[in-house]
């Protein structure tokens, strides 16, 4: 196999497989270009989440501001928080999960190339029609949380909530069949002699993610299946008047909601322990206690969620386990930090773009860590909860920590995505302005919180001091967006530009930096053997220098599966049936029958598929 | 190196702007009314000692932390042409020691947070004065069972006495947040969830619901007002005078025998017992044609006008003494004359969503209603 070594100019060494144009990439099963995908779809409703929030700090700005109704401010915190969680950092995850892991152990695909298409699909799906709500002025308004029973049809009788229920129900289909499938991918496809304490460590993370989005995302979906019920089918599960409990729901919320937070997270800690290593020139410190920490925090992620329900006065034993678990889980965060602080000490520091955002990341995230701390004690936490301190602990977690890795994920894999370099000088402006802008825009959240201002409000009176803070938030919320323009510059720049990315820029250690950048569609002409950790860095190091340009081959007699439309008329059938479920009342049964049809078609068709 | 120069200048300003930020907002919580900072109360008191000893190991872990990094930063940086560093993989001793530590650290807060907790769980003593919070979209209701007294969006509580609060809400979850006495706890419909505290100090504070409650969440605030024990007493006695209009015959409603405090008790019974059943105040043609609308234009339907017996479960708050609250619609308004005027004409426009519907008042007829309000001290 794979005998004709490619000329460099060839048109078929062009792209990522042989085909171009918009059919193939509906119908691609590639993980390469699925990851594109999910990339350039989380980007833009990342920009999108970004504006809804300059909209929310233009309103806050000054007191008793009229820039938005109270309706608008309501919708747009609560589309800014589900749009940044759901439709930005998870989907921009999957992004690196389905561009790098095939990549990082060596294989051609993931397991299930169709299903992976079929995720995708789905997840457009759902981000399209949640934010379809906007063109009727019915978007979601009761929160990313959605607290019931202020869900319930008495106190939200339109449809806003049917469009976030239903929004993150389908949503949550692609997570789970995304997470099915890298699970296998990473325990079946992994290259000869890659022993599972030999994956690379962004790998790891992503497993670990994997495992928690199989365990947490059933519980939200049932949560929201009996929301739906009470919303369309008049029972009680969360309704006090009819003997239900809002109590329950945030119980089946934060069970999900918690181990979220790792999904959120873990995938920037496995770019972080990728990065830090590859610009110290050193291997990551400590390997196996990376491993078992994020084992150990994922699975104490399960046990913690109730300390979002502090203020619901659960009584003090329930108060004191909730607080020591969380407590706990502060170590192997903090052995996660000084690892990286360790793999950085006695290394050889190259200051590139990546790194500037891996250093940033762990300043950030410290800073989101020791505030967590603070509030895992109840009693301080009864003052904090639901004020401005929360929202400042969670983006300095989620903004500093998650977006600063992916920011770092982005320039370190980019040369091997796009086959571009990106520049270098407008990336250290894009980090410097987006490390002062977000300190601008969240750091006097601190003060704010604990000098009284309360979270989900859509003004605030004069007199309460909060005048002045609130300005150099919103400035700073300007300065972040001035970042990623010039991020899109850059993007901009280097897409006009001709290839000029080598195979390994920046000395690699994993197997992604063996192959041409960007991939050959089959990934690897000869799946390679791995014989220790840093696969790449031993093969390096047995040659005693840097190996040769990796040359484009033709890949004839390498088998990849067919291109397929039919995952997509499936995920089209998932979002039909549960719009007709919203629409009972006006399409009738009928609606629910066509719409089944159609996702029967597109599974039935997709099964009998001969895939090669 | 030019871009090292660039650097260095963008890291200077970054620790000029983090001092600017903490110059204006860390050094003095006095510039705000809701701060939780200044605890003046027991129960606040205990939040803020947690949040002091936890702040305190934040930050020399912080200072500790960033300074290792800020250092191997400038320590380590690569210059062209090194050699591969030392290839360590991992040190064990090391490694146990940072698990160690932080362990260490977290017990010495975890300590105090267990002990809190348990404290802040307690049950009040008998005598503490019961006050029942109910939370409404959205504005507050405070009964006051001991003297069958019931207010809205303006909570008086004596200095000294513990304060046990018995709390519900009338629809969605609210949370009743008392950042400057004790801190927050949610109601619900279906059960009673408590809280209780102390207050340590006179004055009035603003508070307000901490749990996004629907569209005017923002404007679901009250007004906390700590007394001196005998002005609480005398608020209480003359609350006790607005007992309803017919029949003038009747006594005043009957005091509920209190838990104990019978001094205060028999205060109260001494200043009520020559009450006159209406304010006086400010009555005048104005006031009797208010009196009207009051009934013609419904009001009367969702609000009550007396403090003592009044009914449960209204849907608008209790007016018995609206003329000398501080703030109107649950902390939106100050109670001037012209803004209760303007509040009456059109609350869907300064509290949209509010359940009170614009009645179609004319301008006469506010000032009418304002008049015979006003005259609710």
């Amino acid at each position: 196999m794979a005998t004709r070594v490619l000329d460099q100019h060839d048109v078929r060494a062009v792209g990522h497989g042989e085909k171009t144009g918009l059919w193939s990439w509906i119908t691609t099963v590639d993980h390469k270009r699925i990851g594109i995908l999910y990339g350039t779809t989380a980007f833009i409703f990342f920009l999108l989440g970004g504006i809804e929030a300059l909209l929310i700090r233009i309103q806050l700005g000054s007191p008793e501001n009229t820039f938005l109704s109270a309706e608008r401010y309501n919708e747009l915190f609560t589309m800014h928080g589900t749009t940044m969680i759901f439709l930005a950092i998870m989907p921009l995850s999957a992004m690196f999960f389905n561009f790098m892991i095939p990549l990082q152990i060596g294989a051609r695909d993931v397991a299930f190339p169709r299903l992976n298409a079929f995720s995708y699909w789905v997840f457009l799906a759902g981000g399209l029609f949640l934010n379809s709500s906007w063109l009727f002025g019915l978007a979601p308004d009761t929160g990313w949380f959605g607290y019931a029973n202020l869900t319930s049809t008495q106190y939200s009788p339109g449809l806003n909530v049917d469009f976030w229920m239903i929004g993150l129900q389908v949503l949550g289909i692609a997570s789970l069949a995304a997470a099915v499938n890298f699970f296998v991918t990473i325990v079946n496809l992994r290259a000869p002699g890659m022993k599972l304490m030999r994956m690379p460590m962004f790998v790891w993370m992503s497993f670990i993610t994997q495992v928690l989005l199989l365990l947490a995302f059933p519980v939200i979906t049932v949560a929201l299946f009996l929301l739906m019920f009470d919303r369309f089918f008049g029972t009680h599960f969360f309704v006090p008047s009819g003997g239900g409990d809002p109590i329950l729901w945030q119980h089946l919320f934060w069970i999900f909601g918690h181990p979220e937070v790792y999904i959120l997270i873990l995938p920037a800690f496995g770019i972080i322990s990728e990065v830090l290593p590859v610009f110290s020139r050193k291997p990551l410190f400590g390997y196996a206690a990376m491993v078992f920490s994020g084992v150990f925090i994922a699975f104490l992620g399960f046990g913690v969620w109730a300390h979002h329900m502090f203020a619901t006065g659960m009584g003090p034993i329930a108060d004191a386990f909730f607080a020591l678990s969380t407590m706990l889980i502060a170590i192997p965060t903090g052995v996660k930090i000084f690892n990286w602080m360790g793999t950085m000490w006695g290394g050889s520091l190259q200051f590139r773009t990546p790194m500037y955002f891996a250093i940033g990341f762990i300043a950030m995230f410290i800073i989101g860590g020791l505030s967590g701390v603070m509030h895992a004690s109840p009693p301080a936490d009864l003052q904090q909860t639901d004020t401005y301190f929360v929202v400042a602990h969670f983006h300095y977690v989620l903004f500093g920590g998650s977006i600063f890795g992916l920011t770092a994920g982005a320039y370190y894999w980019w040369p091997k995505m796009f086959g571009r370099m990106l520049n270098e000088s407008l990336g250290k402006v894009h980090f410097w302005l987006m490390l002062i802008g977000f300190n601008l825009t969240f750091f006097p959240m601190h003060f704010l919180g604990l000098n009284g201002m309360p979270r989900r409000t859509y003004t605030y009176p004069k007199g309460l001091g909060f005048e002045t803070l609130n300005q150099i938030e919103t400035a700073g919320s300007f300065l972040l967006a001035v970042a990623f323009l010039v991020f899109l510059v850059n993007v901009f720049q280097s897409w006009r530009k001709p290839r000029n990315a080598p195979a390994d820029p920046w000395n690699g250690a994993t197997l992604e930096w063996s192959i041409p950048s960007p991939p050959q569609e089959f990934n690897f002409a000869e799946i390679p053997v791995v014989h220790g950790r840093d696969a790449f860095w031993e093969m390096k190091r047995e040659r005693r220098g840097p190996l040769p340009e990796p040359a484009r081959v033709s890949g004839r007699g390498i088998h990849m599966p067919n291109p397929s439309y039919w995952p997509v008329v499936a995920a089209i059938g998932v979002l039909a049936v549960l719009l007709s479920l919203m629409f009972l009342p006006h399409f009738g049964p009928l609606g629910v029958v066509v719409a089944a049809g159609v996702l029967f078609l597109g599974v039935f068709k997709w099964a009998f598929e001969p895939a090669g | 190196m030019p871009l090292r120069t660039t650097a260095w200048r963008s890291s200077r300003l970054v620790a000029a702007l983090c001092l600017l930020t903490l110059v204006l907002a860390g050094c003095s919580p006095e510039h705000y009314p809701q701060t939780t900072l200044l605890p003046r109360g027991d129960f606040a008191r205990i939040a803020d000692d947690l949040l002091d000893t936890t702040v305190k190991w934040a930050v020399l872990v912080f200072v500790l932390v960033e300074g290792a990094l800020v250092y191997s930063i400038f320590r380590f940086r690569g210059k062209p042409g090194d050699s591969e560093p030392h290839q360590t993989h991992g040190n064990t001793t090391v490694e146990i020691i940072w698990t160690v530590i932080p362990a260490l650290i977290l017990a010495a807060i975890a300590v105090p947070t267990v002990q809190a907790i348990f404290l802040t769980n307690a049950t009040p003593k008998a005598d503490a004065l019961r006050i029942e919070v109910v939370g409404h979209q959205w504005w507050w209701e405070f009964r006051y069972p001991e003297y069958n007294l019931t207010t809205a969006n303006e909570i008086h509580v004596p200095m000294g006495r513990t304060v046990s609060l018995h709390m519900g809400s009338a629809d969605v979850i609210h949370s009743f947040w008392l950042p400057q006495f004790a801190a927050k706890r949610d109601v619900f419909a279906n059960r009673e969830t408590r809280l209780w505290f102390k207050a340590e100090v006179v004055g009035e504070y603003p508070g307000q619901c901490a749990e996004f409650c629907g569209i005017q969440h923002a404007r679901m605030g009250y007004r906390i007002r700590a007394q001196k024990p005998e002005e609480f007493q005398a608020w209480v006695a003359h609350m006790q005078t607005l007992a309803p209009k017919p029949p003038p015959a009747a006594k005043p409603a009957p005091v509920p025998k209190p838990a104990a405090g019978a001094r205060s008790d028999q205060e109260v019974r001494t200043a009520s017992a020559g009450a006159t059943v209406q304010p006086v105040a400010g009555q005048g043609p104005d006031y009797a044609t208010g009196e009207k609308l009051f009934q013609a234009k419904g009001c009367v339907a969702c609000h009550a006008l007396y403090a003592v017996n009044a009914p449960k479960g209204m849907i608008g708050p209790n007016l018995a003494n609206v003329g000398a609250r501080s703030y109107i619609a649950a902390g939106t308004l100050k109670n001037t004359d012209e803004n209760m005027a303007r509040w009456i004409q059109n609350p869907q426009v300064i509290k949209k969503g509010v359940l009170m519907p614009n009645l179609g008042v004319t301008e006469p007829e506010a000032r009418a209603l304002v008049a015979f309000l006003r005259a609710h001290q």
